[in-house]
């Protein structure tokens, strides 16, 4: 078999358990694209010695008739996983040199079903921004570029690593996270699948936390098919983090008919939003066709509150991560800064934090420690929870008159190029304005590839379904992936 | 609400990140921006809604008040930038 990097993990683990292709051969497939890849800067820090272990450990299971869901697949790890003695920096500076000392819970889980890990993947850093441009890494680049244009394009962000590498083929599939829509947005830049599941499905414990309420861990994967073989492994109750839940995580692969036959889905007026460029528009009314020939019902909704949903994120996620992002004291792990005879600790804290956290941290940081200080609190913290709770009511309605799904687009543009909206922080912001709901409302969220704009940029659709239902979403987001029939690749330049 | 240089320098003490006094002017307008951003939030009319605290209405799993866990000085100390006799040292806290 040529190309094996090329295959997703359904069919990657179909090959490895007719015995017709080795974990060795798929991993050292995937190192070698790895190698050739190093202009997209998707791969931060590179495992092949841990890989080809692994590796060979998966063919020894397969040979023995032990094949666990994730068994030889090599994927990527978002740098956002503590991987146990391999570095785990959340992309940013503060955490250079740290190497931690465990295994975060979806790593590990990943690697009983026997999964292959080829490295770790660049992204925002602490999962902040929208372009992966916050990295201490660096950008991480799109495969995909504008037909007849050499403009180096972002791949989306948080996750951009992931994103980018497995639409470049350098993973079979790869781990993301999402606060506000950092796995959704990026799968959408780059023409691959992304989902989040409902809050406390995913166990938290050692992924760097952002803003706890709101980060859920999720794969990144070449099809949705791909995407219920791993979300299954990633899910289920942790006693490390007393916000998983306890719930059966059913066989989401099972679920995947692509009957929606009856299925109620919802378009929500409120997402049609003011510049949404016409593509996307068009995309959106393509995709509401395309579950109506599936036999589903396309019932227009109202979400009244989705445009305050971006400014209570922005509210709510800061003040979130200026408490998380206290660790960072320069005492326990990681950076500390170079001292002066007289400095004191107050000195410390203030030149590490100074010197280890990049702009868009600082700025965020700052604003969470302004938005919870006295006299602020009511005014902006307290406020943003009560219109989060307004936000999650607007779901519950209408998923109580009877909705199964929500289509909306996933991003309000495709990919731009680097460096397009970096003067203007607010600006990035609304990248997030249609995945950011999801977060503030616990609920499912997955981005489809749906089409492709006039520059030949892939464009994504979002599903958003009923809590705990992330297999009848699944089962939605194939019945449109069928209909959809996305299989253009970016064309290799790198 | 505007903040000015001083509230900027201020928010920087308590989130003990330290600001060059020269890079106070561009703080605080980038504080403004975003706080404009956020000021919306105040057309929303949140009369007798309560503030979120748990997005799932599950009931935090509860154990035993036991330790399950310790006993590992080492692995806790190993990343530290300076870590000496078994303890974090960090500059003289206290004359």
């Amino acid at each position: 078999m040529s190309e094996l990097n090329k295959l997703g993990l359904a069919a990657a683990r179909n090959a490895l358990r007719a015995g017709d292709v080795k974990s060795i051969e798929l991993t050292d497939a995937c190192l070698d694209a790895i190698e050739d890849a190093s202009a997209l800067n998707a791969f931060v820090h590179n495992t092949p010695d841990i890989a080809r272990s692994q590796a060979i450990a998966a063919d020894v299971r397969i040979a023995m008739g032990d094949t666990p869901a994730m068994c030889g697949l090599p994927i990527g790890i978002k740098d956002l996983f503590c991987t146990k003695g391999v570095p785990s920096q959340a992309g940013s500076r503060i955490l250079e040199g740290f190497l931690p000392e465990y295994e975060s819970t979806i790593s590990q889980k990943l690697l009983d079903a026997g999964a292959v890990m080829l490295g770790k993947l660049n992204m925002d850093e602490f999962a902040m921004g929208s372009s992966n441009e916050t990295s201490v890494y660096g950008n991480a680049i799109n495969p995909w570029r504008r037909a007849n244009n050499s403009a180096e394009l972002t791949p989306g962000g948080s996750s951009g690593g992931s994103a980018s590498a497995v639409a470049a083929d350098l993973c079979l599939a790869a781990t993301g996270t999402d606060t506000g829509g950092s796995i959704r947005q990026p799968a959408a830049f780059t023409g691959i699948t992304g989902i989040k599941p409902t809050y406390g499905r995913c166990s938290r414990w050692g992924v760097v936390a952002f803003a706890s309420s709101l980060d859920q861990a999720g794969p990144m994967t070449k099809s949705v098919r791909d995407a219920a073989i791993m979300l299954e492994v990633m899910c289920g109750y942790d006693s490390k983090d007393s916000t998983s839940v306890d719930l059966a995580v059913p066989n989401f692969e099972a679920i995947l008919t692509g009957d929606i036959k009856g299925k109620k889905i919802g378009i929500p007026k409120e997402y049609l939003m003011e510049g949404m460029p016409d593509e996307i528009e068009a995309l959106w009314a393509d995709g509401a066709t395309m579950l109506r020939d599936a036999g589903a019902e396309i019932i227009d909704i109202s979400l009244p509150h989705t445009k305050y949903a971006l400014p209570a994120y922005y509210v709510i996620a800061p003040a979130e991560a200026s408490s998380n992002l206290a660790r960072y004291d320069g005492v326990r792990f990681g950076h500390r800064a170079k001292l002066d005879q007289n400095d004191g600790i107050t000195e410390m804290y203030e030149k590490t934090r100074a010197e280890g956290f990049g702009p868009e941290v600082q700025r965020r940081v700052m604003i969470g420690t302004y938005v919870l200080s006295a006299g602020f609190y009511d005014a902006y913290y307290n406020r943003a929870r009560k219109v989060r709770t307004l936000i999650k009511r607007d779901f519950e309605d209408i998923f109580s008159q009877g909705i199964d799904a929500i289509l909306t687009p996933a991003t309000p543009s495709s990919a731009f190029a680097l460096g397009e909206t970096w003067d203007d922080p607010v600006q990035m912001y609304l990248n997030d304005v249609f995945t950011v709901t999801v977060n503030m409302a616990g609920l499912p969220g997955i981005s489809v590839p749906a089409g492709l704009n006039s520059q030949g940029l892939p464009m994504g659709l979002q599903l958003i379904g009923r809590p705990w239902e992330e297999g009848d979403l699944l089962n939605t987001a194939y019945a449109l992936e069928e209909r959809a029939g996305f299989v253009t690749k970016p064309q290799k330049w790198w | 609400m505007s903040i000015d240089e001083s509230t900027a320098a201020r928010v920087a003490k308590l989130a003990r990140i330290k600001v060059e006094p020269e890079a106070l002017p561009a703080l605080a307008i980038e504080f403004n921006n975003i706080l404009g951003f956020i000021e919306q939030l105040s057309e929303v009319d949140v009369e007798g809604v309560e503030p979120m605290t748990s997005v799932t209405p599950l009931r935090l799993k509860r154990r035993m008040d036991v330790v399950t866990d310790g006993d590992q000085q080492k692995k806790i100390l190993a990343n530290a930038p300076d870590a000496r006799e078994g303890f974090f040292a960090v500059p003289k806290v206290v004359e």
